[in-house]
């Protein structure tokens, strides 16, 4: 911030609203609660006191109209498919999408003769970031939750696209 | 009692019930589909069988030649014997009459069975999907079930088996 640095007290920082927007959004995005499948099971774990999501800023919300992340954990059947198409077009701007685990990714164990199996839920919703894993340990997502913050951050919502 | 006692007593009631066929395992009876409802309400009710347990509703496709089957798995707690029902049907046309309303699990077992296999259970009340959407296409465990392209909009990729993953 060139000319203004270092004209303040040691406790103003002086930064674009750009940027102080995309440290409020990435560090608190909370997720919609929404389990699909086994993978779902790791997503609690990892939200649980062990690996505590919430030392990242994110807590679950049961509602789509709070949420700000979609974490898609498990397998997406076609009858699902609809309503995840459906709740993600109820939650409100900046929306993101995590598909988590290989189902989510790309149909899984059902690639070949799952019938039922949505093959990748980027088929329906534009996903973020893909944590691979069969379930993908809290490890993983976490490391997928630092991932999307960091894109988060280097988004410039107020900067005007030139065409 | 054991499985022939079973077959006589039903057999005494309702003579031409019991289909004689000899690839069943002993501990299975086929039953002529046009009586089954007359047949399984006497098993539930009779004091010798007393099947008061049903205990699962499949469905079974063997292959292109052979039929649909129904199979039903009946249990007595009170004599604690166990006997497996066998239906066969017409492959174009496979319906059967509903015991829903004998073994009141049997509504849901049944519409499971409709869902995969598309076995009609004639007088069942709600005899809808219970796993596939409403609208879905085909019974999926039918040995000749070819997967839909398409699902509202949402394009099924087709993989073949012999291209595999390479």
């Amino acid at each position: 911030m060139g000319v203004l640095e270092n004209k303040f007290q040691d406790n103003v920082i002086v930064a674009s609203l750009d940027k102080i927007l995309g440290w409020a959004r990435s560090t608190s995005p909370w997720y919609f609660q929404f389990g699909l499948a086994c993978c779902a099971i790791e997503m609690m774990a990892s939200a649980a006191s062990r690996h505590d999501l919430e030392r990242i800023g994110m807590m679950p919300r049961s509602s789509p109209r709070q949420a700000d992340v979609m974490i898609v954990a498990g397998t997406v059947t076609m009858k699902m498919a609809l309503r995840v198409k459906k709740l993600y077009e109820q939650m409100a701007d900046p929306k993101y999408v995590i598909s988590m685990g290989s189902c989510a990714t790309s149909g899984g164990p059902y690639w070949q003769h799952g019938y039922h199996v949505l093959k990748g839920v980027d088929l329906v919703v534009p996903v973020d970031v893909y944590v691979p894993g069969c379930p993908p340990r809290p490890e993983a997502l976490i490391e997928g939750l630092l991932k999307l913050q960091e894109k988060i951050q280097t988004e410039r919502p107020l900067t005007r696209k030139t065409a | 009692m054991i499985l022939a006692e079973i077959k006589s007593t039903i057999l005494d009631q309702y003579p031409g019930s019991v289909i004689e066929n000899e690839d069943l395992l002993n501990h299975q009876i086929e039953i002529e589909g046009s009586q089954w409802l007359k047949v399984a309400t006497f098993m539930k009710e009779n004091p010798n069988l007393s099947f008061d347990q049903l205990e699962c509703i499949t469905g079974i496709d063997t292959g292109d030649e052979g039929s649909l089957q129904s199979r039903y798995n009946l249990h007595s707690m009170e004599h604690r014997h166990k006997v497996e029902i066998v239906i066969n049907h017409d492959r174009k046309n496979p319906k059967v009459p509903s015991i829903e309303q004998v073994w009141r699990i049997g509504d849901w077992f049944e519409r499971e069975t409709y869902d995969m296999f598309g076995i009609t259970y004639e007088g069942h009340r709600d005899l809808r999907r219970i796993l596939c959407p409403d609208d879905w296409e085909g019974w999926p465990l039918r040995k000749d079930y070819e997967g839909q392209e398409s699902y509202h909009g949402i394009v099924v990729p087709k993989i073949k088996e012999e291209e595999g993953w390479e």
